[in-house]
């Protein structure tokens, strides 16, 4: 298909993006969110260092505030994402049955959305402090 | 798998991908611990008797290596994908690093946290 005698210009081909049609998306996904998290692992563990030996009322407070709730939904999309990709990779390297394998994909992002919005509601109902 | 000479970045990669999958459960710890925050003094505490038990503690701790160990190897993979580190030296190097680095990073975590949080 691709050999010279193909009609379809290098262009069409790369526009193609491989035999999944997705190219290399997810891949560079994997390293973005992985630069995003290594720049907010040091705010996010002052965060969690911060909140250590608190009660409730001094958690909430802290957890409510603007700049540490946006870091703490930066770090939560960025993680859900990142390990949502690694997962992937996985269950394609160790599932081969095809039925097996989309059940488990589709836990996968059923597990990774429920985490990410559990987790982003909670921040935000923190924040507007109800 | 026999055929192959078991060596510390095969090893490695490995591990990279044990931790992945602890953190990836472990999120549900975070997301508890979130949401618990969210509800009320009550389901706080919950959280606190748990991560304040022996086993929390240990689950805990874990978490910390997991997390600062995939970390590190992590920054190894983004050499690897800038092209560099491939002689056989440096491979060793990088794979040495990230393993001590995971575990020194884990203890600092921890001894300034106890240091900050402890007489809380």
């Amino acid at each position: 298909m691709s050999g010279p005698s193909s009609m379809r210009t290098p262009l069409e081909r790369v526009r193609g993006l491989g035999s999944a049609h997705t190219g290399t998306s997810d891949f560079w996904r994997q390293r973005l969110t992985a630069v995003a998290m290594t720049l907010l692992i040091i705010p996010v563990i002052v965060v969690v260092i911060m909140l250590i030996g608190r009660n409730h009322a001094g958690a909430a407070q802290i957890l409510g505030s603007i700049p540490i709730a946006i870091i703490l939904l930066l770090f939560i999309v960025a993680s859900v994402w990142h390990m949502k990709i690694g997962m992937q990779v996985v269950i394609e390297d160790y599932i081969h049955n095809e039925k097996l394998k989309i059940a488990s994909v589709m836990a996968n992002n059923f597990f990774c959305v429920a985490v990410a919005l559990a987790s982003i509601y909670a921040i935000l109902k923190l924040s507007s402090g109800v | 798998m026999q055929t192959y000479r078991w060596t510390l970045t095969m090893a490695l990669s490995i591990v990279h991908r044990a931790t992945g999958i602890a953190l990836y459960f472990g999120t549900l710890l975070l997301a508890w611990w979130l949401i618990a925050a969210a509800s009320g003094p009550t389901a706080y505490a919950n959280v606190q008797a748990f991560t304040g038990s022996a086993i929390g503690k240990l689950i805990v701790f874990g978490y910390t290596w997991a997390l600062m160990h995939h970390l590190c190897s992590g920054i190894r993979h983004f050499f690897w994908d800038l092209g560099y580190g491939f002689k056989a030296n440096e491979r060793e190097a990088l794979t040495w690093g990230a393993l001590v680095a995971g575990i020194a990073l884990t203890v600092l975590v921890w001894i300034i946290a106890y240091a900050v949080g402890g007489g809380r």
